[in-house]
């Protein structure tokens, strides 16, 4: 602090914890819902203290929304994206960066350009592609010309079809490309004069190196992965094998105008259960997921 | 950035990228293709292959009044979300930035929205802001049908621009505290020491200072609030009411999987692709131009 502005200081207190409170106050209502019994929580003006219901809703919550199934499905897709990204990234940053072949910036343009092809523009051929996987092969054999019929490698209800579509990632190799040019060139003139091939200076000297680059990575990516939406309503029709968490919310969620009243109480304990995990998760990284953030993102 | 250090076996080169090209092939660039061959053709009534109709589906597209609507509410709600939220996440940050006691604790807290999912977040604010249950509620007691988001599409937009605003709201935080850190503490000191007060130095040092992130930002929470804001849609409105809600991303969704109408979903998932990659390359070189670097 530089001089003493004893009114800017209260101010400036009494505006962050104003603000504090507001941006909270959402996730502190839904919880505050979630402990309520149906009857209290459809009064109006909602009360603002806890309840003694929170365990009941929910369960009835787990109950309704077969989170016992869905949870472990989410982190399986989670997890999967993750791992996937990861690998990935890590080997084709490798491949543009410490190889020297003519396609390679072709290469590099090539996996920048899908930054602007989101998912949710793509949707709807990116569904045909997830019906029959080999389609886009397919295709290509028959605009040469060639009448081979290839199987039928259909993505939808299967993990498969949550996860591979959504591994390929331009952020993550650019930030392995990054990381990777930081590395000093002695590093690995040393290594080769050690004997060392590739295979062993990637594993052995690259991959401890950017250990924090990866828990970076995969703590942003674990977060982006289970807040998966639009992709898994599309792909999965057999809700009751393959739903995701995040997806089990269009289902408590009330009808717009008919039907049963809406159980806000256990709706609001399902939401909970859905957001737990990724805000565990940055919470307890939060070092990780801060630096993952701006450094894919810049 | 080149390394003088390489490894000259080829065929591992190519084995080491193919899985990545594999996959943007397969699930990037043939969809991308396809959805131009399909908003090209027709598939004809009764089977066969896809007819050649030319612009046809795009002039569909542009004289269909409905789709004009959602290209304004994209463009609106795009505006007041990444406004609001900017401006709030500036405003946090310039405060927090000036360390006094107890900083930390809003750098731990603020971003939290952000690692919400947007449909989790649409749930959130549904029953928050719902007529007849839930916070908001209580001002329809003394006004009778102030607040309806069910019924009235104003009142339903603000919700949906209010919880999008919200999740960023940490995203941008986050960056511009680290824009701001990132400013050598020098420069407050000087301008301290010409005579500047704390309010003087964020609005004359501090803020043109960080125009580069806030510029980088305009651009992220634009395609943001064009791409992501699908979940919290789907939860809080479904598109309604009357439309009010209707954004291009939605649309494009409710078309095509719920109309069945390919041609007509992919002509407009062209129009956007297009209008995000001119975001982008609007990013990259007009404004990163146009900014002023330290």
């Amino acid at each position: 602090m530089i001089e003493r502005t004893p009114i800017l200081d209260f101010l400036t207190h009494a505006l962050l914890v104003l603000s504090f409170v507001a941006l909270l106050m959402p996730m502190w209502i839904v919880f505050v819902a979630a402990t309520h019994d149906f009857h209290t929580v459809n009064q109006v003006p909602m009360p603002l203290l806890p309840g003694g219901h929170f365990f009941e809703n929910l369960a009835a919550a787990w109950e309704r929304g077969n989170f016992g199934r869905v949870m472990v499905n989410s982190l399986v897709v989670a997890l999967g994206i993750t791992g996937g990204k990861i690998v990935i990234a890590a080997l084709s940053a490798f491949s543009i960066v410490y190889f020297r072949y003519r396609l390679r910036m072709l290469m590099f343009w090539l996996i920048f350009i899908t930054l602007m092809l989101p998912l949710e523009v793509r949707i709807v051929p990116t569904y045909a592609v997830a019906a029959d996987a080999l389609r886009p092969f397919q295709g290509m054999l028959d605009f040469a010309g060639f009448s081979v019929d290839l199987p039928e490698w259909n993505l939808l209800n299967s993990y498969s079809g949550l996860i591979l579509p959504l591994i390929a990632t331009a952020t993550g190799t650019f930030l392995y490309r990054q990381f990777f040019l930081t590395v000093p060139d002695e590093l690995t003139e040393a290594a080769k004069m050690d004997g060392a091939g590739p295979i062993r200076f990637f594993l052995e000297v690259l991959m401890p190196l950017s250990k924090t680059n990866m828990a970076a990575l995969a703590t942003i990516m674990f977060v982006w992965s289970w807040n998966q939406y639009l992709w898994p309503l599309l792909v999965v029709t057999d809700h009751q094998n393959y739903a995701t968490a995040t997806m089990q919310l269009q289902k408590i969620v009330p009808g717009p105008l008919f039907g049963e009243p809406p159980v806000w109480n256990v709706a609001m304990a399902a939401n909970l259960i859905v957001m737990f995990p990724p805000v565990l998760v940055t919470i307890l990284l939060q070092r990780w997921f801060v630096r993952g953030l701006i450094q894919t993102d810049k | 950035m080149e390394k003088r250090a390489t490894f000259s076996n080829l065929w591992l080169a190519a084995a080491l990228i193919a899985p990545q090209m594999l996959l943007i092939f397969v699930f990037f660039y043939w969809p991308s293709g396809e959805a131009l061959y399909w908003a090209l053709t027709l598939e004809p009534p009764f089977g066969g292959d896809n007819e050649w109709v030319g612009l046809l589906n795009f002039r569909t597209v542009f004289e269909d009044p409905k789709y004009w609507n959602s290209v304004r509410i994209s463009i609106t709600f795009a505006f007041f979300a990444t406004t609001l939220s900017l401006g709030v996440a500036a405003v946090l940050a310039l405060f927090v930035d000036r360390r006094l006691p107890g900083h930390q604790v809003y750098k731990f807290t603020f971003f939290l929205p952000y690692a919400l999912a947007a449909p989790a977040v649409g749930l959130a604010f549904r029953f928050i802001f719902s007529p007849d249950a839930g916070f908001v509620s209580a001002v329809n007691r003394f006004y009778p049908d102030l607040w309806n988001p069910a019924l009235d599409g104003y009142d339903a937009f603000a919700l949906v621009v209010m919880a999008q605003a919200w999740t960023m709201v940490g995203y941008n935080f986050i960056f511009f505290l680290a824009a701001l850190q990132s400013i050598p503490r020098t420069v407050n000191e000087a301008s301290a020491i010409d005579g500047a007060g704390v309010l003087r130095r964020m609005w004359d040092i501090q803020l043109p200072l960080i125009a580069p992130t806030l510029f980088f930002l305009i651009v992220i929470n634009i395609t943001d609030s064009f791409v992501n804001s699908f979940g919290i849609i789907d939860i809080i409105s479904g598109g309604g009411p009357a439309r009010a809600t209707d954004l291009m991303v939605y649309k494009i969704y409710t078309d095509g999987f719920q109309g069945k109408d390919y041609s007509l979903a992919a002509a407009q998932s062209i129009v956007l692709m297009v209008l995000i990659v001119v975001l982008t390359f609007v990013q990259f070189r007009y404004i990163e131009r146009r900014v002023h670097y330290s």
